[in-house]
């Protein structure tokens, strides 16, 4: 009886893990070529620009809220930087006047302030306004939505068409490969695992940190302990931004052309990978170790579903099925029986 | 020491009202420095609200607040902090899911280089305030896995570690043994040679008489008295806070026990934490009373008994036939009906009005598929009228009403049901002294008309004021069953037995 309660508890404890190495092994079984390094490295290549938005808007699950906004905010934001890193050489650039390359930082920082102001007003909302998250964010997604569309549409050529045609060095930098030997590392990996890096440290050993789990976890308690609750909200959801306003510079490199359809959805995957993670959608629960496994769980099915050659359309039915079995394992750990 | 120095802190004509209730009406507090000095009153006093005010959780709406002589006027928890003021609050609020240390230090983390938390410091010293303290907790436990008597001294800890000159404690002993109060007394004295100022609220009104240097008696949010406690005794504290003769307190108990209507052996809940082996039984116009320490499992005992709770073994039998509560929708069918604990959270539908309030547990009485509007208001204005109900309409939503009619609403529910067997957790709770007497009155007629009635409460008063028999809990099991007027010699040797009892199993 004991035995057993422990195994279980084991396997609830790591059920993200198994999940993961589960859908590896039976991958490998089946296509043995899949286990090259080559598939590894593109898996995480595709897990990192989405794996970013997840270490951004897990703080906002930690605190008991979600973020509807991310995939617009990041639409907006990467058009922005296309417009801004578009080569000085192409005829019909966004800034005809711009006839010298812009150093990289003016658009990283571009699209920074914009997430980051997006961001600040969902946390606004949520702090000072006492609205829940839900609702803040789906209003602000629109509004990114329409910001996007309207600043693609006035282009000087008049057209409405994709940004494209990026300087060389910004598709370089952003979206190049660390050669060593004969191995190609998408820089993508070294940022997402440095972010991730300094997540860790934020969630573990800051004050910052410290007070978003006790915000999520109990705002009353936080509250009379002498917290500050308004900014403890505000930090997180512009350190959200600051995190989807990087992702939203990378993944312009990625896909090389931004247009208004840009980031839809890209908000599913990020809380996709949060709650796959086992941050918890009650509050004051959530690993960055979860979020990193998380986001490449997602994009270890997705990949796998591919590489085997499955039906796009059932491929979204067996992701659908796998979020849904991974979280209802994972909220049996905080489940109180009675 | 010039007359304006004379207090630590001076609380003159503090007001407070919420909707449906004048909270505090020019409430009164002076407390001198290095003395204890308690606030006394019944529940729904405003003991609390006067020291969420003055702790800045509540906004006061007129009234002056001194410390020191100086007038200052908290707008937060973290200004009060600051200023030299601690809590520990009634509700035990903490972070569950987090360690001991980082609840203790929370809102003011040690930092090191960076921005970074020192944990090693932290951990270093909580321990020292622990040792200081002779408290034997693990910093790094986490909150969620302790006692409720360990994080009740994990509360009263941090609260020290402070270091404030004002120390308020609100009922810090609901949940502590005898041993563990007279810890925290010696805790306390040493604070007050330190010149530490303590605000302490309790409902034990030998410990209060025991600790106190001065006391403060509340009643309906108003100022009463404040005495040195040498000039009071038992009697006149009673006196003074519920304001009429204790033989007219309770009503007169004209209810007349019979055979046994329901016979409970071997309950065990399922999940922990929870209660184990308990037998009793249940007679037809009793009043049962329960009582026992928080986190004795009183409240489980009663949502186990409901289908709430799961239960693991044991049997429950009404009239001799075996009965299984499985859910709640079962236990209404065999006739048992709960008025729950807290009833902010499991009881009142609050933006709702009476007419919903009233009907929710019987909803299937009033038609097959659409609901008969007539019927509805039909018996919720008999129920309001029965239990004499104050309230406007039947319209109004029942979060502007008073604790009292509150409850008698919600009692007047579940009478809907037809029930035989009513449990009700600390059905008193927050409700102001005039409406207590009518529920005590209510619960007696009830027994009267032959229902059994379980009453779990934490007000001793009133469990020796109308139970017939009073079960005692102690830490999830059963510790005796005290049958009044028997053995005890008295009300005095009933209340000493019962206390004893509460700590057998801890």
């Amino acid at each position: 009886m004991e035995k057993s309660k422990k195994i279980g508890e084991f396997l609830l404890n790591y059920a993200l893990y198994i999940l993961l190495g589960a859908i590896l092994v039976t991958v490998s079984i089946i296509r043995p070529n899949f286990i090259a390094l080559n598939n590894i490295l593109n898996i995480m290549k595709q897990a990192s620009t989405k794996g970013i938005l997840a270490l951004g808007c897990a703080g906002i699950i930690v605190l008991g809220g979600t973020d509807l906004s991310i995939g617009r905010t990041l639409g907006l934001a990467a058009a922005i930087t296309a417009s801004l890193v578009q080569s000085v050489n192409y005829a019909s650039r966004y800034y005809m006047n711009m006839t010298e390359q812009l150093p990289l930082i003016v658009p990283l920082l571009a699209a920074i302030a914009i997430c980051v102001l997006i961001s600040s007003i969902n946390g606004f909302g949520v702090s000072k306004l006492h609205m829940h998250a839900f609702i803040i964010t789906l209003g602000t997604q629109l509004i990114a939505y329409g910001a996007n569309c309207i600043y693609i549409e006035s282009q000087p050529s008049g057209s409405a068409q994709a940004l494209s045609t990026f300087d060389r060095n910004f598709l370089d930098k952003a979206a190049g490969n660390l050669i060593i030997g004969t191995v190609r590392i998408p820089y993508v990996i070294i940022y997402f695992a440095l972010l991730a890096i300094l997540m860790w440290v934020i969630w573990n050993k800051t004050k910052l940190g410290k007070n978003m789990f006790a915000v999520g976890g109990n705002t009353e308690a936080a509250a009379v302990s002498g917290v500050n609750v308004t900014k403890t909200i505000m930090f997180v959801y512009i350190l959200a931004g600051i995190l989807y306003g990087i992702a939203s510079f990378l993944e312009a490199a990625r896909i090389q052309s931004v247009g208004a359809n840009t980031g839809i959805n890209y908000e599913l995957d990020a809380i996709s990978a949060c709650v796959i993670g086992g941050v918890s959608f009650s509050g004051g629960v959530g690993t960055i170790q979860g979020v990193v496994i998380g986001a490449i769980i997602l994009q270890a099915i997705n990949y796998s579903l591919y590489f085997l050659g499955v039906n796009a359309y059932l491929q979204y039915i067996i992701r659908g099925l796998i979020i849904v079995l991974a979280v209802a394992i994972d909220v049996r750990k905080y489940l109180v029986k009675r | 020491m010039d007359i304006q120095n004379q207090y630590l802190l001076e609380m003159i004509d503090i007001d407070k009202t919420f909707p449906g209730v004048h909270a505090l009406d020019r409430a009164q507090l002076r407390l001198r420095p290095g003395t204890i000095h308690s606030l006394m009153g019944e529940n729904g006093a405003g003991k609390s609200t006067l020291m969420k005010c003055l702790f800045g959780i509540y906004k006061k709406d007129s009234g002056i607040v001194r410390i020191e002589g100086k007038e200052v006027n908290f707008t937060s928890p973290k200004h009060a902090l600051d200023s030299g003021v601690a809590m520990v609050h009634q509700e035990l609020n903490q972070v569950l899911h987090r360690n001991v240390m980082e609840n203790v230090w929370l809102g003011r983390l040690p930092l090191k280089k960076y921005g970074l938390v020192d944990s090693k410091l932290m951990y270093k010293e909580t321990q020292k305030v622990f040792n200081e303290l002779e408290i034997h907790i693990s910093p790094t436990a986490i909150i969620g896995t302790l006692s409720v008597s360990q994080r009740q001294m994990v509360e009263i800890a941090k609260a020290v570690s402070y270091g404030a000159k004002i120390m308020v404690l609100d009922e810090p002993t609901s949940s502590l043994t005898e041993k563990e109060v007279e810890h925290l007394f010696r805790i306390i004295r040493k604070l007050t040679m330190q010149g530490v100022g303590i605000i302490y609220i309790s409902h034990r009104i030998d410990e209060i008489l025991r600790i106190s240097d001065d006391i403060t008696v509340m009643r309906d949010g108003q100022w009463i008295t404040t005495k040195p406690a040498t000039e009071l005794d038992n009697n006149e504290l009673i006196r003074l806070m519920v304001n009429r003769d204790l033989t007219h307190r309770f009503p007169e108990k004209t209810n007349k026990p019979s055979g046994v209507m329901m016979s409970v052996s071997n309950l065990s809940g399922k999940y922990e934490p929870t209660f184990h082996d308990v037998s009793f039984t249940l007679r037809k116009g009793e009043v049962l009373g329960i009582a026992g320490l928080v986190g004795s499992r009183r409240t489980e005992l009663l949502n186990t008994i409901f289908g709430v709770f799961t239960k693991e073994s044991g049997e429950i039998k009404v009239n001799g036939e075996e009965i299984n509560n499985s859910s709640p929708v079962v236990a209404i069918r065999n006739g048992f009906a709960l008025i729950t604990e807290e009833r902010r959270a499991t009881g009142l539908f609050p933006l709702m009005n009476i007419y919903f309030n009233t009907i929710i547990a019987n909803i299937d009485r009033y038609g097959k598929l659409l609901l008969s509007k007539k019927k509805i208001s039909n018996d919720t204005r008999k129920s309001i009228d029965n239990l004499k109900v104050k309230t406007p309409t039947a319209k109004t939503a029942i979060r502007s009403l008073s604790g009292g009619n509150q409850q008698k609403v919600i009692i007047g529910r579940w009478l809907l049901t037809s029930p035989e067997i009513l449990l009700l957790d600390e059905p008193t709770r927050g409700i102001d002294v005039g409406a207590k007497f009518e529920i005590y009155q209510l619960i007696i007629n009830l027994a009267n008309d032959g229902k059994g009635i379980i009453m779990v409460s934490s007000e001793m008063p009133e469990l020796l004021g109308i139970c017939d028999r009073i079960l005692v809990m102690s830490n999830g099991r059963l510790a005796g069953i005290v049958e009044r007027g028997k053995d005890f010699g008295g009300i005095q040797g009933e209340q000493e037995h019962i206390l004893k009892l509460a700590g057998t199993y801890i």
